[in-house]
């Protein structure tokens, strides 16, 4: 493990002593094997306990951790056939959120999601996942598509937000962000969204107004980014901790005031030590999530989904 | 019992009586900051006599300039769960709420939802207080916008909603943003009747608002130089690190753009919106008042 944050330094430090002590002696003896192992299983531990009561701002950290899986490696190991759709024939072909055409557990499936990126370059092809109003409108015109072939939609939610650019407001962010919501909420096919990291304000909700709505154990879903709820509120970005904790961003809170209807657990110490576990068990989920669906027609789907949407709110946190 | 009967009929008329007008007191402009006389103010429905911007309209006021007489029906809106989430920064979200619910404000949050004449065609409004909470969207505000929809639908009514807000309500988190969803179900609902339904965005409209409903209008009109947006500009001018253009996320910026039919001018709205809505829903024009002359500021 490579990139550790803050939180976890005292697991980084007894990694990097299994490493040493890996390096240090090139003879495998019994004294050293037995030690790595006490340290190793000290680390599973220490992990355990961490992430079992990790804080909202411990949380937002690691939704966005750059190695968490992201669109790209989970659709990779989940679809089958993949066949990426380019283009909102309007203006352009954003790679913000990228879909397509494929195969899950056999049967046809629409996929559409935000991608981050990888590395530096990947990143910046992505635009860090932050979409233009062309992501959107491609999603709108994937989301008609798969209604017209009675394709089921399964939709990947990871961003900080809808990119804020002079480009992005011209061309309609906000028409666009709206569009997609009301097409979502239109749509006579199964939608089912899962949050796998960040689920960023109106950028976010543009494609996750869904059915059936999972979340990642560790992933978030706000109204704003803790950073930018702070500044705003608190008058300065370094309250973010704070407004991560009155935010209430977390998959656990956000189910108990039933804005979602299932938690994906992960692997310990977070999807980012073991992503294809992780992306395995949300496949389970997220198949179980479409099969629920199967008895409904194409005017109940939009219905409940339209009702499901109006009765939240009701509930509140203690 | 009709559902309608569930709604306060008090009539409220001629609000801008210049006796009910304090005559010595002076108010800055927001946008060129001269001061002008309240009394003038008031009169010239809260455009400044200076520089012409438009600044905010309380609800009850809005109502009285847009309502054949001044004459409208104030509809309850129903109560909301009270700070969800136990929300606190500097302050809790309940002071900050009793604070916005204090003197001023008869009302409960920060929408207002009326009906009555316009150009003699029934019409429902629904407007955004912008001095409550910055006119942010929580679960009050969507149960008031459903709400208005369905008071529309009931009164087979065109809808006009003038949104001026900063976008969701930050204190109920994730239930805020969920009112995107819900306001789009209310006015895709209404829309689904046949209705009109009219957004008038007045100073400022961003995030979350712009997002949903306020952006799915069968006509949208602007007032001028509202700001109109998705994200805020600073937010913009920290992520590109340049400076914006003139006129930038304004009205006629807007229209430029495409993104809103018209920009009218408020002593006009009346007008406009009477002809709009007597248009669409096919009124004879023998039967309705006329409609005076609207003078378009800005359109294509």
């Amino acid at each position: 493990m490579s990139s550790f944050l803050e939180f976890e330094k005292p697991i980084a430090e007894i990694e990097g002593k299994i490493h040493e002590l890996r390096h240090l002696s090139d003879d495998n003896s019994v004294n050293i094997l037995d030690e790595v192992s006490k340290l190793q299983s000290r680390v599973d531990r220490m992990l355990k306990q961490t992430y079992a009561k990790l804080d909202p701002w411990q949380k937002a950290q690691v939704a966005r951790h750059s190695l968490r899986p992201h669109f790209k490696h989970y659709v990779s190991k989940l679809i089958d056939d993949f066949t990426p759709l380019s283009g909102d024939r309007h203006y352009g072909e954003d790679k913000a959120i990228i879909g397509g055409l494929g195969r899950f557990h056999g049967n046809s499936v629409m996929v559409l999601g935000h991608e981050k990126g990888a590395d530096t370059e990947d990143r910046l092809t992505h635009n860090f996942g932050m979409p233009h109003p062309e992501g959107y409108r491609k999603a709108i015109r994937l989301f008609r598509l798969a209604e017209q072939f009675s394709i089921p939609v399964i939709t990947l939610i990871d961003t900080s937000g809808a990119h804020p650019g002079i480009e992005a407001e011209e061309r309609g962010q906000a028409e666009a962000i709206a569009r997609s919501i009301e097409t979502c909420l239109d749509l006579k096919v199964p939608i089912v969204s899962l949050v796998i990291g960040e689920g960023g304000s109106g950028g976010a909700i543009a494609i996750a107004v869904a059915n059936s709505i999972l979340m990642m154990e560790h992933s978030i879903y706000s109204v704003i980014s803790p950073e930018g709820c702070a500044s705003i509120l608190w008058r300065s970005a370094e309250y973010a901790k704070d407004a991560a904790i009155s935010l209430r961003l977390t998959a656990q809170d956000l189910i108990k005031m039933g804005l979602i209807d299932k938690i994906v657990s992960e692997p310990i110490g977070g999807a980012h030590r073991n992503p294809d576990k992780a992306v395995d068990d949300a496949g389970h989920f997220l198949f179980e999530a479409l099969k629920s669906l199967q008895g409904q027609n194409g005017d109940q789907l939009r219905t409940n989904r339209r009702e499901k949407f109006i009765a939240m709110g009701q509930i509140g946190l203690s | 019992m009709s559902w309608l009967d569930r709604f306060s009929r008090t009539k409220v008329s001629g609000l801008f009586r210049k006796s009910d007008i304090p005559e010595d007191l002076w108010e800055k402009c927001t946008n060129c900051e001269q001061m002008i006389f309240h009394r003038d103010l008031t009169l010239n429905m809260r455009v400044c006599t200076h520089c012409g911007f438009h600044m905010h309209l309380p609800p009850k006021e809005r109502f009285s300039s847009l309502f054949d007489d001044a004459e409208f029906s104030s509809m309850d809106l129903p109560k909301a769960p009270l700070d969800p989430l136990k929300f606190k920064d500097r302050k809790r979200y309940t002071d900050r709420l009793k604070e916005a619910r204090s003197s001023e404000h008869k009302h409960t949050d920060a929408l207002e939802v009326a009906h009555g004449k316009i150009g003699g065609q029934e019409v429902v409004v629904a407007a955004f207080d912008f001095s409550f909470l910055g006119g942010s969207m929580g679960v009050a505000v969507g149960n008031g916008l459903i709400n208005a929809g369905k008071l529309a639908r009931e009164l087979k009514s065109p809808l006009v909603v003038i949104p001026s807000s900063g976008g969701a309500r930050m204190q109920e988190g994730a239930l805020s943003l969920m009112q995107m969803a819900r306001t789009t179900v209310a006015v895709d609902d209404f829309k689904a009747d046949g209705l009109p339904y009219i957004v008038i965005f007045s100073n400022p409209t961003t995030g979350g608002v712009t997002a949903s409903f306020a952006m799915l209008g069968d006509i949208a009109i602007a007032e001028p130089g509202a700001v109109i947006g998705f994200a805020g500009q600073r937010v913009i001018e920290e992520t590109i690190r340049q400076k914006l253009p003139d006129g930038f996320q304004r009205s006629e910026y807007l229209l430029d753009h495409g993104m809103v039919d018209m920009v009218i001018h408020r002593k006009d709205l009346r007008e406009m919106l009477s002809r709009i809505v007597g248009i669409l829903m096919h009124n004879n024009q023998d039967n309705i008042k006329p409609a005076g002359n609207p003078t378009v500021v800005g359109s294509t």
